[in-house]
This record gives structure tokens, C-alpha cells and sequence, in this order.
């Protein structure tokens, strides 16, 4: 099972549902960090990193003895990232998207690719938890191929946990693509209900079944259920806004842990995840 | 010009809340909504919409079944997972490609000896121009799915100046995205000033070193503010420490205010209620000094 945990906007606490659920599933599991450009589940798991791997994109080399200029593959790159003016092409890496059609196209041969550093993966066990973490080199722009790499590590077998980045656009589709079930966290505000819209035609659109979790449940006010009545969106738990949670987080901790009353919460919601994504335990 | 680009690292440390405020604060702005994922500014400004345009932006791959042999050459070409593999019940084999998956390369499109695969442009989102209480605004959505939010970001950035420009305005008020990738390099580079709203969190300790990290990659000024500082005062000092490390000011501290989602329910921004962090906010804006 690979139940992946969204949400249309940012901080509405889709980190903290991640590493709680994780924890209380008390099972075998991983948990794959694919919020890249801002890792965050490993601060509250902590254990020391047992394997670190770098990630690299494959970018264009010109061989200027080769290359006579012809600009075939300035005029082929649809992301700008090499641009040839008669004489050698410019590269410009951190465009790039790495998809060897400048290569390809070359009729002189004149361009290899060499391996370009993006990020890194981290790979971390805490209790039954194996928590691989992307983590994209601070000044690069593209977070697709280290997610990528990230979900290409998934062991078949095992359930997983991922935990996307915020939003709607391409890092979120490459994370949660694939997945089994996919949990939107969302809290009941205009802003809240606002992103929860786009987030839903988002699965829709990917056809994955879905459910909506309720986060600071009794801070705002109930539009967010009534979208949901009204979408046919089941809701699948809700976590009361609780300035102690708030502060549980703040130092680091698990709610499931500092807040042992919140256990059963996440425990049940767990058992219900499982049934719903019609895959039986362990 | 005055551009002041307000971003968190992290979502929903209550950027959007102070944009807002600013907006309200600053004389004759230019809003700029560059969150065009969670676009939400719109939301307690109350806009009236006057100009809407297409955003376009690359291509999407499409097989014509019809003239499709079967070779998968795409399949072997694609870099990005988008070509699917099916056979039929009859051992037939076909190839199709998965839109939200395709970013538009082209590699398919070139190499397939039938070709048989169609490269139109792909609407991506829109981005309109808007009236607010405060000013004008320039705000946009990114169709989902879509790539290349950074070039979207660039769009509203560029009619904001504009407008900035036609209309004798002195100062742009921007919503930057989360996180640290292209759309958030897009929305900071050549502005005035960075301010990073943070939350006394783990989190919000660990994110705002990598976006102080990118603000000194690309030598932009920066300012921090920690929002909600009361919930952990230790992590308060110990975040305002490590950010002035990192070479940036300290904008101020905003208190723990439930009045914030009230203001939003009421589709106000906070400065404009009697809540008890506006002066705290005030404050902030007085530090930026725009
Ligand atoms: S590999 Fe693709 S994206 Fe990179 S420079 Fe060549 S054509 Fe452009
Ligand atoms: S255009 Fe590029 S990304 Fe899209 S399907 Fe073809 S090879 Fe793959």
C-alpha cells in the first residue's frame, strides 16, 4: 500500500500527519520525504543518517573539436538550456531538464552528458521506520528528478508513506503519482478551503482514490465540511486545534508521543487508511 | 521602485496573512501574487477582476493512435516516465502518453520514425490583473499539474512592475511561494528586499536556514520575522541568532493571535481589525522601512 499525504497549500500540517501515522501504524513501514526543497519529517524522527547518496541529472558537454556550429541543438532544447550562436553552444545547467535530446539530435556527435548534482537522499531508520529523505542542493531549481529518484527507491512489499510537497503543479503530480491512496490535509479557513478545492480536482484528475483530513478542527469555520458533504469527499479524521499540539511541534516532537491521548486518533485513522486502500495488514 | 518579497521556506507560517497587511500599510502599492499554486491573497483583498490572460507555455506530446506501428521508441526515449505501455487483449501493443507526466521535451516527438506524434502548445494557467481596496493587483493560476511555475512567477512580477511604472507607484508588495525550487528563485531575484516569515518550529528553523541560504546564493538582502513567537520563545531567540549568522535583520516578533483566521473569515486583513498582533505588525513594517 503507498498512501500518499498532500495538500494544496503549505503548513497545514501535512509533515505532522506523515510522522504521526507513520508511527502509529507500529508496523514495518517507510516513509519517503519527497517535500524536497523542504525536507522536514526527519526532525521528528530522529536517528542517525544510515546511508547518504547523491543525485545527479545528466546535462550536455560539447566537444569543441567537434561541433561546427550548425545549432542544431539550441534550436531542439524547448527549455533554453543550450543556446548555440554559430560558434560552441552555451550550457546553461540549471535549466536543464536532462532529456538527452540535444545528444540525440547532434549530427557531429559533439555532445556527451556528464552527471550533474542536484541533491542528495538520506536514508534514516527510526524504530520500524525507514525514512529516506530527499534534500535538493540549495540554488537548483528542479525538484522532478530528485523526487524521482526518491520514489524509484521504494521497496515493493513494504507500506509507505509519502509525504509530497505543497501545491498542485508538477513536484506534487511526480510525488504522489502511482499512489494507492492519497490523504489531503487541509484546515477549516478560506484559505484552507480555498487550496482544498484545486487539491481535489487534482486527484480527481489523477483518479486516485482520496479522503480529507481536518486539521486545527474548530479554528475556523465549516465551510470546509460543507465543500466536502457536497463533493461526496469522505473525511477521514479530524485533529482539534489544540495550541499544545502546536507546541508539541514547535520543539520537535510527535503528537502521538508528547500527547499520548492523540494516539488512538491516529491509530484508528490508520486502520481505516488500510481498509480503504483495500489492502490487508502486514 | 520598492519590492518587498514576502516568503516563508515553509507554507503557512502566515505569509499571505501579512502580505495582506502590508498591502494595506504600504501608500499606493502594486500587489503581486506570485504563490500561483495557492494563490489565496485574493481571497481577503476582495478583487475585481479587469484584465484575464492565457498562460501558455511549452508543449504537450499526443500519439495519433492511427498512424502509431507500435515500436516504442518513444517509450525508450522518454526520460520522464510519460509514455504508457499497454497490450490489448488481442496481443496488440500501444503507446500513449500521460499529460501530466510529458514535460514537453520533444525527444518523442523527433525520433518517432512514423511521426505520428502531435506537438501542440499547452495552456498551462492564466494570470489576470485585478482591482483591490489597496491597489492594483496582478495574480495568476497554475493549471494543475503544470511545470514551469517559475516563468508564471516572472509574468506577474513583470505587470506589476509595469504597472508600478504607468501609474506612478513607488512600492510592490509580492507573495512569494513556499519552498526553495524555481518558482521561489523566480520571485526573489532583483527585488529590494527578502522578508522570511518563520514560525519558532523545528521546521521553521530548518527551512529558513536553506531559504537564507538561497537569499545569500543569489545576494538578495533578507529579514526575518518570527510569526506566532510566543508559542516557543527559546526557539524565538534561537531562530533570530542563527538568522543573524546568516546575515540577515530582524524584522520583528508577531504574537499567537486567533484573531488572524477571524480576520480571514471576515475577508479582512488583520491591520484592518483591532486585534491585539497588529501592533506587532505595525511594528514590523515601521523595521522594513521600505
Ligand atoms: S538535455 Fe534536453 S533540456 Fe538539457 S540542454 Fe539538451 S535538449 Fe535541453
Ligand atoms: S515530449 Fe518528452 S517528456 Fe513528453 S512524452 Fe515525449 S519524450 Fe516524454
Amino acid at each position: 500500500m503507498i498512501l500518499a499525504i498532500a495538500s494544496g497549500k503549505g503548513g497545514t500540517g501535512k509533515t505532522t500527519v506523515a510522522v504521526n501515522l507513520a508511527r502509529a501504524f507500529a508496523q514495518k513501514l517507510q516513509l519517503l520525504d519527497c517535500d524536497v526543497e523542504e525536507p522536514n519529517s526527519h526532525l521528528f524522527l530522529p536517528a542517525e543518517i544510515s546511508g547518504e547518496e547523491a543525485v545527479s541529472i545528466l546535462v550536455p558537454e560539447v566537444d569543441e573539436s567537434l561541433c561546427d556550429g550548425c545549432g542544431e541543438c539550441g534550436h531542439f532544447c524547448a527549455y533554453h538550456a543550450i543556446i548555440s550562436t554559430g560558434a560552441k553552444p552555451l550550457v546553461f545547467a540549471e535549466m536543464c531538464h536532462g532529456c538527452g535530446g540535444c545528444m540525440l539530435v547532434c549530427p557531429k556527435k559533439a555532445i556527451r552528458e556528464i552527471p550533474r548534482r542536484i541533491g542528495i537522499i538520506e536514508k534514516r531508520k527510526s524504530g520500524e521506520i525507514v525514512l529516506l529523505t530527499g534534500r535538493l542542493d540549495v540554488g537548483q531549481a528542479m525538484a522532478p528528478p530528485l523526487i524521482r529518484e526518491v520514489r524509484r527507491r521504494l521497496l515493493p512489499g513494504m507500506p509507505a508513506i509519502l509525504d509530497a510537497p505543497p501545491g498542485t503543479s508538477c513536484p506534487v503530480i511526480v510525488s504522489i503519482r502511482g499512489a494507492d491512496f492519497i490523504l489531503l490535509v487541509t484546515e477549516p479557513t478560506p484559505f484552507g478551503l480555498h487550496d482544498l478545492k484545486i487539491a481535489v480536482d487534482m486527484v480527481r484528475e489523477l483518479g486516485i482514490p482520496f479522503g480529507v483530513l481536518v486539521n486545527r478542527a474548530g479554528s475556523g469555520d465549516d465551510r470546509v465540511h460543507g465543500f466536502c458533504r457536497e463533493a461526496h469527499v469522505p473525511i477521514m479524521a479530524e485533529v482539534p486545534d489544540d495550541r499544545r499540539i502546536a507546541e508539541a511541534y514547535s520543539r520537535g516532537q510527535l503528537i502521538v508521543e508528547a500527547l499520548p491521548e492523540y494516539f488512538e486518533l491516529f491509530a484508528g485513522l490508520a486502520e481505516k487508511l488500510l481498509k480503504n486502500s483495500g489492502v490487508d495488514r502486514g | 521602485m520598492k519590492e518587498l518579497v514576502v516568503i516563508s521556506g515553509k507554507g503557512g507560517t502566515g505569509k499571505t496573512s501579512l502580505a495582506a497587511s502590508f498591502s494595506v500599510l504600504a501608500e499606493r502599492p502594486v500587489i503581486a501574487d506570485c504563490d500561483v499554486d495557492a494563490a489565496d491573497l485574493h481571497l481577503v483583498l476582495a478583487t475585481h477582476i479587469r484584465e484575464r490572460h492565457d498562460f501558455t507555455s511549452g508543449h504537450q506530446a499526443i500519439i495519433r493512435q492511427a498512424d502509431c506501428r507500435g515500436c516504442g521508441t518513444c517509450l525508450k526515449l522518454c526520460r520522464f516516465e510519460a509514455v504508457q505501455k499497454t497490450t490489448r487483449e488481442d496481443d496488440v501493443t500501444t503507446y500513449a502518453i500521460d499529460p501530466v507526466a510529458c514535460e514537453g521535451c520533444g525527444v518523442c516527438v523527433r525520433f518517432c520514425p512514423q511521426r505520428a506524434i502531435d506537438f501542440p502548445e499547452s495552456l498551462c494557467g492564466e494570470w489576470m490583473v485585478s482591482d483591490t481596496r489597496c491597489g492594483p493587483m496582478v495574480h495568476a493560476r497554475l493549471g494543475i499539474a503544470a511545470e514551469n511555475s517559475g516563468k508564471l512567477v516572472s509574468i506577474v512580477r513583470r505587470e506589476a512592475r509595469r504597472i508600478a511604472e504607468l501609474e506612478n507607484r513607488s512600492s510592490i508588495i509580492v507573495d512569494g511561494p513556499p519552498g526553495i525550487g524555481c518558482p521561489v528563485i523566480a520571485s526573489l531575484t532583483g527585488a529590494t528586499l527578502v522578508l522570511v516569515v518563520t514560525e519558532p518550529t523545528v521546521s521553521g528553523e530548518h527551512d529558513l536556514e536553506r531559504v537564507l541560504a538561497l537569499a545569500r546564493h543569489f545576494e538578495m538582502p533578507a529579514a526575518v520575522c518570527v510569526n506566532k513567537w510566543d508559542l516557543n520563545p527559546d526557539m524565538t531567540r534561537r531562530i533570530e541568532a542563527m538568522a543573524r549568522r546568516a546575515g540577515a535583520k530582524i524584522a520583528g516578533r508577531i504574537r499567537f493571535d486567533r484573531a488572524v483566521t477571524a480576520a480571514q473569515l471576515q475577508e479582512r486583513a488583520v491591520v484592518e481589525t483591532e486585534a491585539p498582533c497588529v501592533a506587532d505588525i505595525q511594528q514590523v513594517w515601521k523595521n522594513i522601512n521600505l
